[in-house]
Protein backbone atom coordinates (compact mmCIF):
# COMPACT_ATOMS: atom_id res chain seq x y z
CA UNK A 1 0.00 0.00 0.00
CA UNK A 2 0.92 3.25 -0.51
CA UNK A 3 1.37 6.43 1.52
CA UNK A 4 0.76 9.50 0.48
CA UNK A 5 2.05 12.75 3.22
CA UNK A 6 0.96 16.00 2.97
CA UNK A 7 2.80 18.46 4.59
CA UNK A 8 2.69 22.07 5.01
CA UNK A 9 6.11 25.07 5.27
CA UNK A 10 4.90 26.77 8.26
CA UNK A 11 6.77 29.28 10.73
CA UNK A 12 8.83 27.76 13.50
CA UNK A 13 6.98 27.19 16.51
CA UNK A 14 9.59 28.04 18.46
CA UNK A 15 9.10 31.69 16.90
CA UNK A 16 6.82 33.87 18.90
CA UNK A 17 4.59 35.45 15.91
CA UNK A 18 4.89 38.60 15.02
CA UNK A 19 2.09 40.65 13.23
CA UNK A 20 2.77 43.44 10.42
CA UNK A 21 2.22 46.88 11.98
CA UNK A 22 0.10 47.66 8.85
CA UNK A 23 -2.00 44.88 10.09
CA UNK A 24 -1.89 42.33 6.84
CA UNK A 25 -0.73 39.72 8.67
CA UNK A 26 2.17 37.82 10.56
CA UNK A 27 5.66 39.04 9.77
CA UNK A 28 7.24 36.25 7.52
CA UNK A 29 10.44 37.60 6.06
CA UNK A 30 13.68 36.63 7.53
CA UNK A 31 12.44 34.61 10.47
CA UNK A 32 12.68 30.71 10.61
CA UNK A 33 10.25 28.60 8.81
CA UNK A 34 10.24 24.63 9.36
CA UNK A 35 7.74 21.62 9.22
CA UNK A 36 4.16 21.60 10.55
CA UNK A 37 4.86 19.68 13.80
CA UNK A 38 1.44 17.48 13.43
CA UNK A 39 2.98 16.77 9.93
CA UNK A 40 6.11 15.71 11.07
CA UNK A 41 4.02 13.25 13.51
CA UNK A 42 2.06 12.06 10.16
CA UNK A 43 5.48 11.30 8.79
CA UNK A 44 6.42 9.42 11.75
CA UNK A 45 3.36 7.50 11.46
CA UNK A 46 3.85 6.69 7.82
CA UNK A 47 7.18 5.63 8.26
CA UNK A 48 6.34 3.33 10.73
CA UNK A 49 3.50 1.44 8.89
CA UNK A 50 6.36 0.87 6.35
CA UNK A 51 9.16 -0.39 8.58
CA UNK A 52 5.79 -2.54 9.81
CA UNK A 53 5.62 -3.97 5.90
CA UNK A 54 2.53 -2.54 6.15
CA UNK A 55 3.03 0.41 3.86
CA UNK A 56 5.13 -0.37 0.37
CA UNK A 57 5.71 3.65 -0.75
CA UNK A 58 5.39 7.16 1.15
CA UNK A 59 5.11 9.87 -1.10
CA UNK A 60 5.55 13.43 0.64
CA UNK A 61 3.62 16.34 -1.30
CA UNK A 62 3.49 19.91 -0.27
CA UNK A 63 1.55 23.26 -1.65
CA UNK A 64 4.17 26.20 -1.53
CA UNK A 65 6.92 28.26 -2.30
CA UNK A 66 9.51 26.72 -4.12
CA UNK A 67 12.28 26.92 -1.42
CA UNK A 68 10.29 24.19 0.19
CA UNK A 69 12.09 21.54 -1.82
CA UNK A 70 15.31 22.19 -0.39
CA UNK A 71 13.39 22.30 3.80
CA UNK A 72 10.33 20.84 4.35
CA UNK A 73 10.70 18.39 1.63
CA UNK A 74 13.71 17.16 2.21
CA UNK A 75 12.90 16.91 5.94
CA UNK A 76 10.27 14.58 4.91
CA UNK A 77 12.56 12.36 2.86
CA UNK A 78 15.12 12.42 5.66
CA UNK A 79 12.74 11.20 7.63
CA UNK A 80 12.06 8.18 5.57
CA UNK A 81 9.36 9.34 2.65
CA UNK A 82 10.84 7.56 -0.56
CA UNK A 83 10.20 10.57 -2.94
CA UNK A 84 8.17 14.01 -3.02
CA UNK A 85 5.74 15.99 -5.10
CA UNK A 86 5.93 20.19 -4.68
CA UNK A 87 3.32 22.08 -6.54
CA UNK A 88 4.61 25.67 -6.45
CA UNK A 89 3.27 28.53 -5.31
CA UNK A 90 3.79 31.81 -4.20
CA UNK A 91 0.30 32.44 -3.20
CA UNK A 92 -1.61 31.16 0.41
CA UNK A 93 -3.61 28.76 -0.81
CA UNK A 94 -6.84 27.96 1.46
CA UNK A 95 -7.92 24.28 3.19
CA UNK A 96 -10.39 23.92 0.31
CA UNK A 97 -8.12 24.50 -2.40
CA UNK A 98 -5.68 22.32 -0.74
CA UNK A 99 -7.86 19.74 -0.50
CA UNK A 100 -9.05 20.42 -4.48
CA UNK A 101 -5.06 19.85 -5.45
CA UNK A 102 -4.71 17.04 -3.11
CA UNK A 103 -7.61 14.94 -4.57
CA UNK A 104 -5.86 15.36 -8.28
CA UNK A 105 -3.08 14.05 -6.49
CA UNK A 106 -4.77 11.05 -5.07
CA UNK A 107 -6.20 10.74 -8.06
CA UNK A 108 -2.37 10.04 -9.63
CA UNK A 109 -1.08 8.72 -7.05
CA UNK A 110 -4.03 6.30 -5.71
CA UNK A 111 -2.64 5.79 -2.60
CA UNK A 112 -4.20 3.44 0.14
CA UNK A 113 -4.24 5.80 3.20
CA UNK A 114 -3.65 9.63 3.17
CA UNK A 115 -2.23 10.72 6.59
CA UNK A 116 -2.21 14.31 7.11
CA UNK A 117 -1.98 16.55 10.19
CA UNK A 118 -5.13 17.63 12.06
CA UNK A 119 -4.21 21.15 11.97
CA UNK A 120 -0.78 23.40 10.79
CA UNK A 121 0.09 26.10 13.41
CA UNK A 122 -0.30 28.88 11.19
CA UNK A 123 -3.82 29.63 10.37
CA UNK A 124 -4.85 26.94 12.73
CA UNK A 125 -7.86 25.85 10.24
CA UNK A 126 -8.24 22.18 11.22
CA UNK A 127 -10.11 21.64 7.89
CA UNK A 128 -7.82 19.94 5.22
CA UNK A 129 -8.13 16.31 5.95
CA UNK A 130 -11.56 16.28 6.50
CA UNK A 131 -12.16 18.53 3.22
CA UNK A 132 -10.18 16.00 1.18
CA UNK A 133 -11.99 12.96 2.96
CA UNK A 134 -15.18 15.00 1.70
CA UNK A 135 -14.12 15.24 -1.99
CA UNK A 136 -12.78 12.01 -2.56
CA UNK A 137 -15.93 10.13 -0.61
CA UNK A 138 -13.43 8.75 1.54
CA UNK A 139 -13.78 8.38 5.84
CA UNK A 140 -12.23 9.97 8.07
CA UNK A 141 -9.98 9.00 11.15
CA UNK A 142 -9.40 12.44 12.49
CA UNK A 143 -7.54 13.60 15.67
CA UNK A 144 -5.27 10.22 15.78
CA UNK A 145 -3.59 8.60 18.96
CA UNK A 146 -3.36 5.17 17.21
CA UNK A 147 -3.50 3.84 13.83
CA UNK A 148 -4.11 -0.22 13.27
CA UNK A 149 -4.51 -1.79 9.27
CA UNK A 150 -5.62 -4.91 9.08
CA UNK A 151 -6.81 -6.23 5.72
CA UNK A 152 -9.06 -3.70 4.10
CA UNK A 153 -9.48 -1.22 7.20
CA UNK A 154 -8.03 0.60 9.18
CA UNK A 155 -8.95 1.34 13.12
CA UNK A 156 -8.29 4.73 14.82
CA UNK A 157 -8.32 5.75 17.86
CA UNK A 158 -9.12 9.61 18.55
CA UNK A 159 -8.46 12.02 20.82
CA UNK A 160 -12.08 13.56 21.72
CA UNK A 161 -13.57 15.87 23.77
CA UNK A 162 -14.14 13.13 26.39
CA UNK A 163 -11.45 10.86 26.02
CA UNK A 164 -10.65 8.00 23.04
CA UNK A 165 -12.77 7.03 20.53
CA UNK A 166 -12.07 4.23 17.98
CA UNK A 167 -13.64 3.62 14.30
CA UNK A 168 -12.96 1.09 11.86
CA UNK A 169 -12.43 2.88 8.61
CA UNK A 170 -12.81 0.93 5.28
CA UNK A 171 -9.65 1.77 3.24
CA UNK A 172 -8.86 3.64 1.16
CA UNK A 173 -9.17 6.22 3.90
CA UNK A 174 -8.10 9.92 5.03
CA UNK A 175 -6.14 9.78 8.95
CA UNK A 176 -5.10 12.94 10.55
CA UNK A 177 -2.55 12.92 13.52
CA UNK A 178 -2.98 14.01 16.89
CA UNK A 179 0.34 14.71 18.91
CA UNK A 180 0.24 11.30 21.28
CA UNK A 181 0.20 9.25 17.80
CA UNK A 182 4.02 9.13 18.11
CA UNK A 183 7.03 11.18 18.78
CA UNK A 184 8.89 12.05 15.09
CA UNK A 185 12.48 10.69 14.89
CA UNK A 186 14.87 13.42 13.85
CA UNK A 187 16.17 14.14 10.58
CA UNK A 188 19.88 13.34 10.86
CA UNK A 189 22.45 14.63 9.03
CA UNK A 190 23.11 11.17 7.31
CA UNK A 191 19.67 10.86 6.29
CA UNK A 192 19.64 14.39 5.07
CA UNK A 193 22.25 13.61 2.63
CA UNK A 194 21.26 10.53 1.50
CA UNK A 195 17.88 12.31 0.72
CA UNK A 196 18.68 15.00 -1.55
CA UNK A 197 18.58 12.21 -4.21
CA UNK A 198 15.67 10.82 -3.54
CA UNK A 199 13.42 11.99 -6.53
CA UNK A 200 11.39 15.37 -6.32
CA UNK A 201 8.37 16.27 -9.08
CA UNK A 202 8.41 19.65 -9.77
CA UNK A 203 4.47 21.02 -10.88
CA UNK A 204 2.69 23.88 -10.35
CA UNK A 205 -1.01 24.96 -9.06
CA UNK A 206 -1.95 25.39 -12.99
CA UNK A 207 -1.30 21.03 -13.95
CA UNK A 208 -4.40 20.31 -12.02
CA UNK A 209 -6.75 21.99 -13.57
CA UNK A 210 -8.57 23.23 -10.53
CA UNK A 211 -9.85 26.65 -9.26
CA UNK A 212 -7.85 27.77 -5.99
CA UNK A 213 -9.14 31.17 -5.75
CA UNK A 214 -9.01 32.33 -2.31
CA UNK A 215 -12.60 32.63 -0.69
CA UNK A 216 -11.95 34.39 2.33
CA UNK A 217 -10.26 37.89 2.34
CA UNK A 218 -8.22 38.65 5.21
CA UNK A 219 -9.51 42.49 6.31
CA UNK A 220 -7.02 42.83 9.03
CA UNK A 221 -4.78 40.67 11.62
CA UNK A 222 -4.04 42.30 14.77
CA UNK A 223 -2.45 41.28 18.10
CA UNK A 224 -5.18 39.83 20.51
CA UNK A 225 -5.16 42.27 23.77
CA UNK A 226 -2.57 41.66 25.98
CA UNK A 227 -2.48 40.50 29.41
CA UNK A 228 -0.03 41.70 31.77
CA UNK A 229 1.59 40.82 34.95
CA UNK A 230 -0.02 41.17 38.67
CA UNK A 231 0.91 40.62 41.69
CA UNK A 232 3.52 38.51 43.47
CA UNK A 233 2.19 36.87 46.83
CA UNK A 234 5.06 35.57 49.49
CA UNK A 235 3.36 32.48 50.41
CA UNK A 236 0.40 30.16 50.33
CA UNK A 237 -1.27 32.61 53.48
CA UNK A 238 -1.07 35.15 50.79
CA UNK A 239 -2.72 33.46 47.93
CA UNK A 240 -5.15 32.33 50.39
CA UNK A 241 -6.16 35.43 51.21
CA UNK A 242 -6.08 36.88 47.52
CA UNK A 243 -8.66 33.72 46.35
CA UNK A 244 -10.55 34.86 49.66
CA UNK A 245 -10.99 38.34 48.51
CA UNK A 246 -12.21 36.83 44.69
CA UNK A 247 -14.54 34.58 46.53
CA UNK A 248 -13.08 31.20 45.26
CA UNK A 249 -12.12 30.11 48.54
CA UNK A 250 -14.30 30.48 51.88
CA UNK B 1 -30.23 34.63 7.01
CA UNK B 2 -31.22 31.29 7.96
CA UNK B 3 -29.04 29.21 10.13
CA UNK B 4 -28.86 25.72 11.00
CA UNK B 5 -27.12 24.89 14.37
CA UNK B 6 -25.42 21.24 14.57
CA UNK B 7 -26.52 20.49 18.23
CA UNK B 8 -23.88 18.19 20.11
CA UNK B 9 -25.29 15.46 22.91
CA UNK B 10 -24.79 11.89 24.03
CA UNK B 11 -28.61 11.01 22.62
CA UNK B 12 -29.28 11.83 26.18
CA UNK B 13 -29.03 15.55 26.70
CA UNK B 14 -27.80 18.69 24.55
CA UNK B 15 -23.90 19.71 25.40
CA UNK B 16 -23.31 22.72 26.61
CA UNK B 17 -20.91 23.53 23.63
CA UNK B 18 -23.85 24.41 21.35
CA UNK B 19 -25.61 26.80 23.52
CA UNK B 20 -22.47 29.05 22.55
CA UNK B 21 -23.06 28.37 18.72
CA UNK B 22 -26.82 29.11 19.37
CA UNK B 23 -25.91 32.32 20.58
CA UNK B 24 -23.78 33.09 17.46
CA UNK B 25 -26.28 31.83 15.35
CA UNK B 26 -28.91 33.94 16.42
CA UNK B 27 -26.83 37.57 15.40
CA UNK B 28 -26.81 35.89 11.98
CA UNK B 29 -30.66 35.76 11.59
CA UNK B 30 -33.64 32.94 12.40
CA UNK B 31 -32.33 30.13 13.50
CA UNK B 32 -33.00 26.39 13.28
CA UNK B 33 -31.24 23.00 15.13
CA UNK B 34 -30.50 19.97 13.86
CA UNK B 35 -30.48 16.83 16.18
CA UNK B 36 -29.37 13.63 14.53
CA UNK B 37 -28.81 10.75 16.64
CA UNK B 38 -30.52 7.52 17.72
CA UNK B 39 -33.60 7.47 19.98
CA UNK B 40 -32.76 11.11 20.54
CA UNK B 41 -36.61 12.55 21.20
CA UNK B 42 -36.01 13.57 24.28
CA UNK B 43 -32.54 15.96 23.32
CA UNK B 44 -35.10 17.66 20.53
CA UNK B 45 -37.74 18.26 22.98
CA UNK B 46 -34.98 20.13 25.43
CA UNK B 47 -33.54 21.74 22.25
CA UNK B 48 -36.82 23.10 21.70
CA UNK B 49 -36.64 24.89 25.04
CA UNK B 50 -34.29 26.53 23.90
CA UNK B 51 -35.13 30.62 23.51
CA UNK B 52 -34.90 32.03 20.26
CA UNK B 53 -34.99 28.77 17.74
CA UNK B 54 -37.81 28.65 15.15
CA UNK B 55 -37.46 24.72 14.45
CA UNK B 56 -35.38 21.75 15.76
CA UNK B 57 -34.91 19.01 12.72
CA UNK B 58 -34.86 16.11 14.00
CA UNK B 59 -33.24 12.88 12.26
CA UNK B 60 -33.62 9.90 14.48
CA UNK B 61 -31.67 6.94 13.09
CA UNK B 62 -28.90 4.27 13.91
CA UNK B 63 -26.56 5.71 11.23
CA UNK B 64 -26.08 9.24 13.71
CA UNK B 65 -25.93 7.23 16.88
CA UNK B 66 -22.11 7.89 17.42
CA UNK B 67 -22.21 11.37 15.40
CA UNK B 68 -20.02 10.06 12.83
CA UNK B 69 -18.56 12.59 9.99
CA UNK B 70 -19.09 10.10 7.13
CA UNK B 71 -23.07 10.00 8.11
CA UNK B 72 -24.19 13.49 9.46
CA UNK B 73 -22.43 15.90 6.77
CA UNK B 74 -24.27 14.55 3.89
CA UNK B 75 -27.68 15.01 6.30
CA UNK B 76 -25.97 18.46 6.75
CA UNK B 77 -25.51 18.90 3.32
CA UNK B 78 -28.80 17.86 2.34
CA UNK B 79 -30.48 20.47 5.02
CA UNK B 80 -28.32 23.14 3.60
CA UNK B 81 -30.88 23.39 0.42
CA UNK B 82 -32.66 25.69 2.85
CA UNK B 83 -30.53 27.35 4.91
CA UNK B 84 -27.73 30.20 4.74
CA UNK B 85 -25.18 28.99 7.36
CA UNK B 86 -24.19 26.29 9.35
CA UNK B 87 -22.77 26.61 12.72
CA UNK B 88 -20.99 24.02 14.76
CA UNK B 89 -19.21 24.19 18.44
CA UNK B 90 -15.44 23.67 17.98
CA UNK B 91 -15.45 20.65 19.91
CA UNK B 92 -13.69 17.45 18.68
CA UNK B 93 -17.14 15.95 17.18
CA UNK B 94 -18.07 19.64 15.30
CA UNK B 95 -14.45 20.28 13.71
CA UNK B 96 -14.54 16.76 12.66
CA UNK B 97 -18.03 17.24 10.44
CA UNK B 98 -18.03 21.25 10.11
CA UNK B 99 -15.17 20.64 6.96
CA UNK B 100 -17.08 17.49 5.33
CA UNK B 101 -19.81 19.91 5.16
CA UNK B 102 -17.72 22.55 3.59
CA UNK B 103 -16.55 21.10 1.45
CA UNK B 104 -19.38 18.92 0.40
CA UNK B 105 -21.14 22.88 -0.24
CA UNK B 106 -17.93 23.78 -2.09
CA UNK B 107 -17.57 26.56 0.20
CA UNK B 108 -14.44 27.75 2.48
CA UNK B 109 -15.35 26.84 6.34
CA UNK B 110 -14.54 29.69 8.74
CA UNK B 111 -13.07 28.14 12.03
CA UNK B 112 -13.37 28.87 15.88
CA UNK B 113 -15.12 32.42 15.24
CA UNK B 114 -14.83 34.80 18.25
CA UNK B 115 -17.21 37.59 17.28
CA UNK B 116 -19.12 38.34 14.28
CA UNK B 117 -18.66 41.46 13.28
CA UNK B 118 -20.84 41.79 10.11
CA UNK B 119 -23.20 38.80 8.03
CA UNK B 120 -20.36 37.80 5.73
CA UNK B 121 -17.12 38.95 8.26
CA UNK B 122 -15.94 37.21 11.27
CA UNK B 123 -12.52 37.43 13.98
CA UNK B 124 -10.82 34.31 14.51
CA UNK B 125 -7.57 33.40 16.14
CA UNK B 126 -4.55 32.67 13.94
CA UNK B 127 -1.10 31.09 15.19
CA UNK B 128 -2.23 30.09 18.23
CA UNK B 129 -4.39 33.11 19.54
CA UNK B 130 -0.85 35.09 19.13
CA UNK B 131 -2.70 37.40 16.13
CA UNK B 132 -6.47 37.75 15.45
CA UNK B 133 -7.68 37.88 12.31
CA UNK B 134 -10.91 39.68 10.58
CA UNK B 135 -11.77 37.94 7.50
CA UNK B 136 -14.53 38.23 5.16
CA UNK B 137 -15.91 35.44 2.84
CA UNK B 138 -17.17 35.62 -0.67
CA UNK B 139 -19.16 32.42 -0.42
CA UNK B 140 -22.97 32.13 -1.00
CA UNK B 141 -23.73 30.17 2.17
CA UNK B 142 -21.90 29.88 5.37
CA UNK B 143 -20.09 27.19 7.37
CA UNK B 144 -18.93 28.08 10.88
CA UNK B 145 -17.37 26.77 14.10
CA UNK B 146 -17.58 29.02 17.20
CA UNK B 147 -15.20 28.94 19.86
CA UNK B 148 -17.34 28.40 22.80
CA UNK B 149 -15.69 30.78 25.09
CA UNK B 150 -16.49 33.45 23.10
CA UNK B 151 -19.91 33.68 23.25
CA UNK B 152 -22.37 33.73 25.73
CA UNK B 153 -24.16 30.39 26.13
CA UNK B 154 -27.74 30.37 25.06
CA UNK B 155 -30.79 30.21 28.09
CA UNK B 156 -31.59 26.28 28.08
CA UNK B 157 -35.75 26.90 28.64
CA UNK B 158 -38.13 29.93 28.73
CA UNK B 159 -38.24 28.34 24.22
CA UNK B 160 -41.07 26.78 22.82
CA UNK B 161 -39.52 25.57 18.68
CA UNK B 162 -41.76 23.11 16.91
CA UNK B 163 -40.06 19.80 16.17
CA UNK B 164 -39.98 18.50 12.79
CA UNK B 165 -38.70 15.10 11.92
CA UNK B 166 -36.12 14.97 8.53
CA UNK B 167 -35.63 12.31 6.37
CA UNK B 168 -32.30 10.32 7.40
CA UNK B 169 -29.70 9.73 4.50
CA UNK B 170 -28.47 6.30 5.86
CA UNK B 171 -25.74 4.38 6.08
CA UNK B 172 -22.78 5.66 4.24
CA UNK B 173 -21.37 2.06 4.88
CA UNK B 174 -17.93 3.28 5.21
CA UNK B 175 -17.06 3.77 8.83
CA UNK B 176 -17.83 2.21 12.00
CA UNK B 177 -18.04 2.74 15.42
CA UNK B 178 -16.02 0.47 17.22
CA UNK B 179 -15.59 1.73 21.27
CA UNK B 180 -14.87 4.59 22.82
CA UNK B 181 -13.48 4.97 26.19
CA UNK B 182 -15.17 8.36 28.43
CA UNK B 183 -13.87 9.55 31.05
CA UNK B 184 -16.52 9.43 34.31
CA UNK B 185 -15.79 12.22 36.26
CA UNK B 186 -17.89 13.86 39.43
CA UNK B 187 -16.17 17.09 38.62
CA UNK B 188 -17.39 19.75 36.44
CA UNK B 189 -16.35 19.94 32.57
CA UNK B 190 -13.24 21.31 31.37
CA UNK B 191 -14.48 23.97 29.19
CA UNK B 192 -17.56 24.75 30.87
CA UNK B 193 -15.90 25.12 34.73
CA UNK B 194 -15.77 28.42 36.29
CA UNK B 195 -12.45 27.48 38.24
CA UNK B 196 -9.48 25.18 37.14
CA UNK B 197 -6.53 23.91 38.47
CA UNK B 198 -4.05 22.91 35.86
CA UNK B 199 -0.84 21.23 36.62
CA UNK B 200 2.39 20.44 34.50
CA UNK B 201 5.48 18.68 34.29
CA UNK B 202 7.19 20.20 36.92
CA UNK B 203 3.89 17.52 39.00
CA UNK B 204 6.79 14.87 38.18
CA UNK B 205 4.30 11.55 38.10
CA UNK B 206 0.70 10.40 38.34
CA UNK B 207 0.53 9.82 41.85
CA UNK B 208 1.52 13.11 42.00
CA UNK B 209 -0.85 14.76 40.22
CA UNK B 210 -3.64 12.56 42.27
CA UNK B 211 -1.97 13.45 45.57
CA UNK B 212 -1.79 17.35 44.64
CA UNK B 213 -3.33 18.47 41.96
CA UNK B 214 -6.87 16.74 42.49
CA UNK B 215 -7.71 16.83 45.88
CA UNK B 216 -7.23 21.25 45.76
CA UNK B 217 -9.54 21.04 43.15
CA UNK B 218 -12.26 19.14 45.02
CA UNK B 219 -11.84 21.21 47.55
CA UNK B 220 -12.65 24.41 44.90
CA UNK B 221 -15.27 22.26 43.38
CA UNK B 222 -12.90 22.98 40.32
CA UNK B 223 -12.02 21.18 36.94
CA UNK B 224 -8.83 19.56 36.63
CA UNK B 225 -6.61 20.68 33.31
CA UNK B 226 -3.12 20.21 32.77
CA UNK B 227 -0.21 21.22 29.89
CA UNK B 228 0.70 19.15 27.29
CA UNK B 229 3.73 17.84 28.70
CA UNK B 230 1.83 16.47 31.40
CA UNK B 231 0.02 14.67 29.04
CA UNK B 232 2.72 13.54 26.92
CA UNK B 233 4.30 12.02 29.89
CA UNK B 234 1.41 10.60 30.59
CA UNK B 235 0.22 11.93 34.36
CA UNK B 236 -3.32 12.60 32.96
CA UNK B 237 -5.52 11.18 29.79
CA UNK B 238 -5.57 13.49 26.70
CA UNK B 239 -8.89 15.04 27.70
CA UNK B 240 -6.96 16.82 30.42
CA UNK B 241 -5.13 19.28 27.90
CA UNK B 242 -5.37 22.87 28.02
CA UNK B 243 -3.68 24.80 24.73
CA UNK B 244 -3.89 25.32 21.17
CA UNK B 245 -4.49 22.17 20.28
CA UNK B 246 -6.28 20.96 23.54
CA UNK B 247 -9.01 22.71 24.97
CA UNK B 248 -9.30 26.24 24.98
CA UNK B 249 -10.91 27.21 28.74
CA UNK B 250 -11.47 30.51 30.10
CA UNK B 251 -12.99 30.05 33.53
CA UNK B 252 -13.55 32.59 36.20
CA UNK B 253 -10.22 31.70 37.81
CA UNK B 254 -7.28 29.17 36.34
CA UNK B 255 -4.72 28.03 38.83
CA UNK B 256 -1.71 26.79 36.89
CA UNK B 257 0.22 24.89 39.10
CA UNK B 258 3.86 23.74 38.09
CA UNK B 259 3.38 24.85 34.14
CA UNK B 260 5.87 27.23 32.56
CA UNK B 261 3.34 29.15 30.61
CA UNK B 262 4.24 27.90 26.92
CA UNK B 263 2.57 29.54 24.09
CA UNK B 264 0.38 26.64 23.06
CA UNK B 265 -0.80 26.56 26.75
CA UNK B 266 -1.58 30.46 26.72
CA UNK B 267 -3.21 29.94 23.87
CA UNK B 268 -5.62 27.99 25.47
CA UNK B 269 -6.15 29.86 28.57
CA UNK B 270 -4.91 33.09 28.34
CA UNK B 271 -9.05 34.46 28.32
CA UNK B 272 -9.44 33.42 31.91
CA UNK B 273 -10.70 35.77 34.15
CA UNK B 274 -7.77 35.97 36.43
CA UNK B 275 -4.92 33.89 36.39
CA UNK B 276 -3.08 32.16 39.14
CA UNK B 277 0.72 30.99 39.08
CA UNK B 278 3.06 28.95 41.34
CA UNK B 279 6.37 28.17 40.09
CA UNK B 280 9.71 27.83 41.79
CA UNK B 281 11.52 29.55 37.90
CA UNK B 282 10.39 33.25 38.91
CA UNK B 283 11.53 33.25 34.99
CA UNK B 284 8.60 31.37 34.09
CA UNK B 285 6.51 33.28 30.88
CA UNK B 286 3.65 31.84 32.71
CA UNK B 287 4.38 35.07 35.34
CA UNK B 288 3.99 37.30 32.54
CA UNK B 289 0.14 36.56 32.18
CA UNK B 290 -0.64 36.03 36.19
CA UNK B 291 -2.46 38.42 38.17
CA UNK B 292 -1.15 36.48 41.22
CA UNK B 293 1.91 34.88 41.12
CA UNK B 294 3.55 32.67 43.97
CA UNK B 295 7.58 31.66 43.45
CA UNK B 296 7.86 28.82 45.23
CA UNK B 297 8.42 24.88 45.38
CA UNK B 298 5.04 23.05 44.38
CA UNK B 299 5.21 20.10 46.69
CA UNK B 300 5.93 22.53 49.49
CA UNK B 301 3.20 25.38 48.73
CA UNK B 302 0.34 23.16 47.25
CA UNK B 303 -0.25 21.09 50.43
CA UNK B 304 0.16 24.46 52.80
CA UNK B 305 -2.83 25.73 50.67
CA UNK B 306 -4.59 22.57 50.84
CA UNK B 307 -4.50 23.00 54.92
CA UNK B 308 -5.46 26.68 54.49
CA UNK B 309 -8.38 26.14 52.33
Amino acid sequence: MKILVPVKRVLDFNVKPRVKADGSGVDLANVKMGLNPFDEIAIEAAVRLKEQGTASEIVAVTIGVAKAESDVLLTARAMGADRAILIATDDAVEPLGVAKLLAKVVEEEQPGLVILGKQAIDDDSNQTGQMLAALLGWPQGTFASRIEVGGDAVCVTREVDGGLETVRLTLPAIVTTDLRLNEPRYATLPNIMKAKSKPVLRKAVADYGVDVHPRLKTLKVVEPASRSAGVRVADADALVARLREMGVAK
Amino acid sequence: MRALVWVEHDNKSVKDATLAAITAALQLGEVDLLVAGDGCAGVADQAAQIPGVVRVLVADDAAYAHGLAENVAPLIVALMADHDAVLFPSTTTGKNIAPRVAAGLDVMQISDILSIEGPDTFTRPIYAGNAIATVQTRDAKLVITVRGTAFEKAAASGGSASVVPVPSEGDQGMSRFVSAEIAQSERPELTSAKLIVSGGRALQSGENFRTIIEPVADKLGAAVGASRAAVDAGYVPNDYQVGQTGKIVAPEVYIAVGISGAIQHLAGMKDSKTIVAINKDEDAPIFQVADIGLVGDLFKVVPELMGKL
